[in-house]
């Protein structure tokens, strides 16, 4: 026991000393909670609209002027042809083009008006969106001067259950927490131990009255201590920066912090059992760990749009499995009775990871 | 010359020879590019609901009807209280919770208007307020053929179209083509990265970099030499990763290939200087891994490769201006995708030109040939 604490200091001194890690290691997730609070967002504002106004009446002016009202879009001057517009899509200076065609202001009292809208949809997403709000925008215009309106009205109340002010960052703060915890926990442990290795002090280390176990336990401990401070850095940021809430029990949402971060260390340390020098386990990790991490466990992406076979693949992800336990805590108010089975998940995977290290786990090295 | 070269052979046999690394130069990122361009997706298929629904009217019956026949709304429950609902939401089971109020076709029919409540979890508030515009979309459209029934006309086959949307360089609005490029540009610039910035701090750890120190070749030669052979294999990477791309995804290639690896070339060196400085700087492998994967989650995340530069608040907009990649995300989906060709993109190669030649001068300039 005394000589596990020994050791345990020892690496606790060799990540203090080291300052540069220190700073990157607490600097990155604060400055990614800021990016993606307030710079990474879907939301539409000032798409460069361009229009071919081949009427030129006081009404399609009107009708441009609504448009730029909107907020949605930002007026970046007329063109006069399809090819002025080719042209401009090419260097991105458009988003959209609207063409109103000759005597636009008779048609719209006719009732007949039709105009077009050319989008550049080589960013799809986008281009959907863009197409959505412009099309709300000229056909309440229109509808507007035609004084048409429905004699039946349904009229829908929505009501945004949990964020009410669709802020990104709810979404964000828990995947950066496990992103965090991953990098921390897996990526810096598999590297620690794969360094040992390739200077040649494993073979030290291992010679030593040490149990093996002590050695390796005594590595991870500093990087768990280190991640779950880290962890906590970003949970108060979205409490008290973004106004993330924390309808849930707290006890419980720091226990399921541990039980991920021993989940992250046993996949650090296999990784380590795995890799002979540094640079292969840094690889393994990140192509094997982080891609995936960030990828398939719903922290951008929605993993119900995703084809079949990577919804299988998601289910061995841990951090799937995290994210839905953050979520439910801190948004939804769950606890433990909605939320054991992505917890037994973790345990599981966690689990498996301990045995295969065990054993795959050389007290030689040649 | 004659020196460069020597040191070259040493590298490229370097690389060759350390065989943990080549799959994972060659195999891993194909393999990422075949997940992540099928992951990377923010477009909504599928939205679960559940209705409450005391009204039980042919109206409501027909809503509910016209919600599951638009193919993106799947019924999960009829339920016979709110609170039911909420325990639904709370599971993750429903995504949207549609409550007909009692009486509500006859209110309708009576006083002209009636309302419906609609509960979305907004978790995630972007696919929540597609998933809003979804919802009114049908419902509006719902509105207006029950008005033409009321008017007891028989609806003139399909509304006439006030608005013609034509979606160029990309009809079918396919966001595979959209991501395969720009992902390109990340297993690029992390392959390159990675590989030269824990280039010169390994031989700094393992202490072969005092060996080099003590050989004639000056700072720049021993920069160039470093630098060539990651070169070579991230533009290898870059035409690898497009042929399989090509053949799998089969995205357009509209513009020309020499152009974009013309900018592809001179990117890499901006990658590989950053990379360089990383390694001249740092003192351990597991320090510079830090540093660069610190640069890079910030470089992917304001490049507008997954969410556009343009929604970005002022302040981060001139961030970008400074990110390398940017610049490529916005070049290989222009040239790719729109063919875009050199007078389009010359402030995207003069801006890749400066920040080249800064990096690398910064990376010879802090070199130092002693410890």
């Amino acid at each position: 026991m005394r000589q596990l604490i020994v050791f345990i200091l020892k690496e606790f001194k060799h990540i203090f000393r080291d300052h540069r890690t220190l700073l990157i290691l607490f600097g990155m997730p604060v400055a990614q909670v800021f990016l993606f609070g307030y710079a990474v967002t879907n939301e539409v504002r000032d798409a460069e609209l361009t229009v071919w106004d081949r009427s030129g009446d006081y009404l399609s002016g009107e009708l441009i002027s609504s448009m730029v009202g909107s907020g949605y879009f930002k007026y970046e001057g007329q063109v006069t042809s399809d090819r002025e517009l080719a042209d401009g899509f090419k260097s991105n200076r458009y988003k959209l083009g609207l063409v109103i065609p000759p005597n636009f202001a008779r048609d719209v009292f006719q009732g007949n008006a039709k105009v077009q809208l050319l989008l550049d949809a080589s960013d799809p997403n986008t281009a959907n969106i863009l197409n959505s709000y412009a099309s709300a925008i000229i056909g309440k215009f229109i509808s507007s001067h035609t004084k048409l309106h429905l004699p039946l009205n349904i009229q829908t109340e929505v009501r945004m259950t949990y964020n009410p002010e669709l802020k990104g960052v709810f979404l964000f703060v828990p995947g950066v927490i496990t992103v965090i915890l991953m990098l921390v926990s897996a990526l810096l442990t598999s590297i620690a131990l794969a360094r040992e290795k390739e200077m040649g002090t494993m073979e030290i280390l291992l010679v030593s009255p040490l149990q093996p176990a002590t050695v390796v336990i005594g590595k991870v401990i500093p990087y768990l201590g280190l991640s779950f401070v880290n962890a906590l850095v970003v949970l108060l940021l979205g409490f008290f920066v973004f106004g993330m809430p924390l309808h849930g029990n707290l006890v419980l949402l720091l226990s399921e912090f541990i039980l991920f971060i021993i989940c992250a260390l046993s996949i650090g340390i296999f990784i380590s059992t795995k890799a002979a020098s540094q640079q292969v386990a840094m690889m393994m990790s990140l192509f094997a760990l982080m891609m995936p991490t960030i990828l398939l466990s719903g922290f951008i992406f929605p993993i119900d749009s995703m084809p079949r076979v990577l919804q299988w693949l998601s289910y061995i992800i841990p951090a799937k499995y995290f994210i839905q336990v953050v979520k439910g805590i801190m948004l939804q108010g769950t606890g433990l009775s909605e939320l054991w089975k992505p917890t037994l998940a973790i345990a599981g995977i966690s689990l498996f990871f301990i045995i295969a290290s065990i054993k795959n786990f050389k007290t030689r090295l040649a | 010359m004659k020196q460069v070269r020597v040191l070259l052979i040493k590298e490229f046999k370097q690389v060759f020879r350390n065989k943990g690394m080549l799959p994972i130069i060659f195999l891993v990122p194909i393999i990422q590019l075949l997940i992540l361009v099928n992951a990377a997706n923010f477009e909504i298929k599928k939205i679960d609901f559940a209705v409450y629904d005391p009204d039980q009217s042919q109206l409501s019956h027909q809503l509910v009807q016209e919600l599951q026949s638009s193919g993106y709304y799947h019924l999960v429950a009829n339920i016979q209280s709110y609170r039911q609902g909420q325990e639904y939401m709370d599971q993750n089971q429903i995504d949207l919770l549609l409550m007909i109020p009692n009486q509500f076709e006859s209110t309708l029919l009576r006083e002209g208007k009636a309302a419906l409540m609609v509960d979305i979890s907004a978790i995630d508030g972007s696919a929540a307020s597609v998933i809003f515009y979804y919802t009114n979309t049908i419902i509006s459209g719902f509105n207006k053929q029950i008005v033409a029934q009321w008017n007891r006309r028989p609806p003139k086959g399909r509304e006439r179209q006030l608005i013609e949307s034509r979606f160029w360089y990309n009809p079918e609005l396919e966001y595979k083509n959209y991501m395969t490029p720009g992902l390109m540009v990340v297993l690029v610039t992390m392959v390159g990265m990675f590989l030269s910035s824990m280039n010169v701090v390994r031989e700094k750890e393992i202490g072969t970099i005092e060996q080099l120190n003590v050989t004639p070749i000056t700072k720049t030669q021993f920069i160039i030499s470093k630098l060539f052979p990651f070169w070579v294999i991230g533009l290898f990477e870059l035409a690898f990763g497009l042929a399989i791309g090509k053949l799998i995804f089969d995205f357009p290639v509209l513009g020309s290939l020499p152009l974009l690896f013309g900018f592809a070339a001179f990117y890499l060196t901006v990658v590989l200087g950053i990379g360089l400085f990383i390694s001249t700087v740092t003192n351990t492998q597991q320090q510079a891994m830090l540093i660069s994967w610190f640069f890079m989650v910030i470089f992917i995340l304001m490049s507008g490769l997954f969410t556009a530069i343009e929604n970005m608040p002022p302040w981060a907009q001139v961030i970008t201006w400074f990110n390398p990649m940017a610049y490529f995300v916005e070049v290989i989906r222009m040239v790719l995708l729109k063919g875009s060709e050199f007078h389009n993109i010359v402030r995207h190669f003069s801006v890749i030109l400066i920040m080249s030649l800064v990096i690398n001068s910064l990376a010879i300039f802090t070199y130092r040939k002693r410890s």
